[in-house]
């Protein structure tokens, strides 16, 4: 008897632990029934950079549930769920879609909009019917915009964004007998500069080829052709035109023919610390490392425009606000309530400092603290001034697919492979691959 | 009533049974079954629901050039990686098992790559390969090479990745060894030697059969890590340069969360799974009837 009701107890201590499994998840603060006084939402976001990034996160949610903001009479707060790197948010919010249970906002790739469309709404409505928000979208850096809209419609709201930039060693300009405040501003000259600045132990310029490297090699493209690398409506791509073909030459030659890079791939995260180190004078890397740069460097660094081709141009990089289809109207109002509230110029301005991505707001560059803190680290200054130039990053149904294409094709040029029928094979692969979207 | 004590009996077995059943057919059974039926759908990003293709995914899988790829270069770390590191964690266990002085740190020498995250120690390793001041690179100076890009260059990426796996597992072996080692009796070496047996004599027909079950727990175990480790490679190459590092779960991962193309990675998840299975089921069965167990 003691032991059948031994064996019974394990056996409800075993549901019991079920149940709490399902209830638990079950139970979100997102959930809460539309009658009560209070709309709370999910806002899912990613941490890309270095720094205590969660607890300014936190901060701004805290100041926001302060704030008192209310949609229909109903007071909003947010809760932040810190969801990983760009990657790992996506798949959260995949497999919470997936469930039913979407977030009302998250902050994403600018360029993951293709991927998931079908899950969020556009925005003109509430920019139509509100002239602050109208006003802030036209505050926006143009380039900016550009991976948020298509089809005529607004689908995305800036946060925290990049672009490429060169980082070169002023102290090694000098001692190289080179202008220290002037830059290469063409492809020539980088080759120029990169020769006189190799010698032993010290390369003259690296370019990354992982993680992101097809961005960097984006910028070669943009900067060698006057039309970008995809179509508007992310159904297109151009991988072997002949404006292709020759910055992707123009990369492998910097290592085979002038030997000013060093040989075979380069991992996106020691290209910043080869900078660093002091091992290479020049590099190609995200205005998010400006921060990383500076605070470990220990010679004057300066950073400037990407040197042109045709043209001055880079792609625009970083993540966006994009708010889900799945939820109340209600909410959606709600939740571009915060978006507002949090890209507002002093909010920029304070994120662009905390970050080292650009203050995505123009009017962020007028307030007093970004204006101070420019003025101590002009290096800042050069990023925003070179969105001007900006172009859309590659954004296109099947971004994972297309992007993993482009980095193959660039690394197996770096190794060698043949310019011509490396690119001639991407775009097939490519063509293939959007061919379902046609 | 000796009826109703064998049904008690069996209630009783089955209750025992139950929690690990639940969490077993929870965790495995149903995620097998579930994995298996995505393999025939076509489901993606072009496809807002799954469709039924049949063997399709099957098909295509046989002909894209990654997948075979992944597949190749994942029978070269198989091979690269198992027979070695098992090796070495004998060898090191051997080395250890003596009295000598400082035996005691060199068991922790050996050890303590075990017990860093895989994460962590590709970190580090990716420093070591750094061309210029990476410490491989500094050292393979020393001696008069070339500077050479071991991660970039798709001749070297995957064997720099074996060396670092090797690296980081032989210590694991070792630890089997050494209390398997430690588990023979002294009689039957003693035995051996009165008999005259040479050192090599008694490591080959005493110790090395002995160890036999240690060495199929060892090869087992480091066969399905060549095939479940990939934290590495998140960390190190990304399957690169041009897939040169690539391998099969990495595929699967890409396939699932990069591409988003759920059928595909359910359809390579499924081949991987048939083939662990299959080289579990040759390595019992063939090296059972070689072992002794004491």
């Amino acid at each position: 008897m003691k032991r059948i009701s031994i064996l019974l107890s394990v056996i409800v201590l075993m549901f019991g632990i079920l149940a709490g499994c399902s209830s638990s998840a079950s139970e979100r603060s997102g959930d809460a029934d539309s009658n009560s006084e209070t709309i709370d939402l999910t806002w899912y976001y990613p941490v890309n950079v270095g720094g205590a990034i969660t607890e300014v996160i936190d901060q701004y949610a805290k100041d926001f549930n302060h704030a008192g903001i209310k949609v229909n009479g109903k007071k909003v707060s947010v809760t932040p769920v810190y969801s990983g790197n760009y990657d790992e948010t996506m798949t959260k919010v995949q497999t919470a879609i997936k469930n039913g249970k979407s977030p009302d906002l998250s902050v994403q790739l600018s360029v993951d909009l293709f991927q998931i469309k079908n899950s969020i709404i556009p925005l003109d409505d509430f920019i139509k019917n509100d002239s602050e928000a109208q006003e802030m979208v036209d505050d926006f850096f143009p380039g900016f915009m550009k991976n948020a809209q298509t089809d005529g419609k607004t689908w995305s709201i800036p946060f925290q964004r990049s672009t490429v930039i060169l980082y070169y060693n002023k102290d090694m300009f000098k001692e190289a007998g080179l202008d220290p405040e002037a830059p290469p501003t063409t492809w020539e000259e980088v080759i120029e500069y990169g020769k006189k600045l190799t010698k032993k132990g010290q390369w003259g310029i690296e370019l990354p080829a992982t993680v992101s490297g097809y961005w960097i090699y984006q910028a070669l493209y943009l900067q060698n052709s006057e039309s970008n690398m995809m179509s508007d409506d992310g159904k297109e791509v151009y991988l072997n035109t002949d404006e292709a073909k020759e910055a992707l030459q123009y990369w492998v030659d910097l290592n085979n023919k002038h030997k000013i890079m060093p040989e075979g791939v380069l991992d996106w995260s020691t290209v910043p610390t080869d900078f660093i180190e002091g091992k290479t004078a020049m590099m190609l890397s995200t205005t998010g490392n400006l921060t990383n740069v500076k605070n470990n460097a220990n010679f004057d660094f300066g950073v400037a425009f990407l040197p042109g081709n045709k043209r001055v141009a880079t792609p625009t990089g970083g993540g966006n606000f994009y708010i889900f289809k799945d939820t109340s109207e209600e909410r959606q109002q709600a939740a571009f309530e915060f978006i507002k509230w949090i890209t507002e110029p002093t909010r920029a301005a304070e994120w662009s400092m905390n970050t080292g991505y650009i203050a995505t707001r123009q009017s962020s560059y007028e307030t007093e603290a970004l204006k101070e803190y420019v003025g101590a680290f002009p290096q800042a200054k050069v990023a925003m001034e070179q969105i001007e130039f900006a172009n859309k990053e590659i954004s296109v149904y099947e971004q994972g697919k297309i992007q993993k294409i482009i980095h193959d094709a660039l690394q197996a040029a770096i190794n060698g492979a043949d310019v011509n029928e490396t690119l001639d094979k991407a775009q097939a692969e490519a063509e293939a691959t959007l061919k379902a979207y046609q | 009533m000796r009826r109703s004590n064998i049904v008690k009996e069996n209630l009783t077995a089955w209750v025992f049974l139950l929690p690990s059943l639940i969490f077993l057919v929870m965790f495995t059974l149903y995620p097998i079954l579930s994995t298996f039926i995505s393999s025939f759908y076509k489901s993606d990003l072009s496809t807002i629901e799954p469709i039924f293709i049949g063997f399709d995914n099957y098909t295509i899988m046989m002909k894209d050039e990654v997948f075979r790829k992944a597949f190749i270069n994942n029978v070269w770390f198989t091979i690269g990686t198992v027979p070695t590191s098992v090796c070495l964690g004998l060898l090191l266990a051997i080395l250890v098992n003596r009295t000598f002085v400082g035996k005691a740190l060199s068991r922790v020498f050996f050890f303590y790559p075990v017990v860093i995250p895989m994460v962590a120690v590709s970190f580090i390793w990716l420093f070591f390969y750094t061309p210029d001041y990476g410490m491989i690179n500094s050292i393979l100076k020393l001696i008069g090479f070339e500077e050479l890009n071991l991660l970039g260059n798709s001749d070297t990426a995957l064997l720099s990745i074996i060396m670092m796996v090797i690296w980081k597992e032989a210590g694991f072996f070792m630890i089997f060894y050494l209390a398997a080692l430690q588990n023979i009796p002294k009689d039957l070496i003693e035995a051996a030697r009165m008999d005259g047996a040479s050192k090599w004599r008694q490591f080959r027909s005493v110790i090395f059969p002995l160890l036999m079950p240690t060495t199929l727990f060892s090869t087992i175990i480091a066969t399905t890590n060549a095939f479940k480790t990939v934290d590495q490679l998140v960390v190190m190459t990304q399957g690169g340069p041009n897939n040169a590092s690539n391998l099969l779960l990495y595929y699967i991962y890409e396939n699932t969360f990069r591409f988003m193309d759920y059928g595909r990675a359910a359809t390579v998840t499924v081949i991987v799974l048939m083939i662990m299975v299959s080289i579990a089921a040759i390595q019992f069965f063939t090296t059972d009837k070689k072992i002794h167990y004491s």
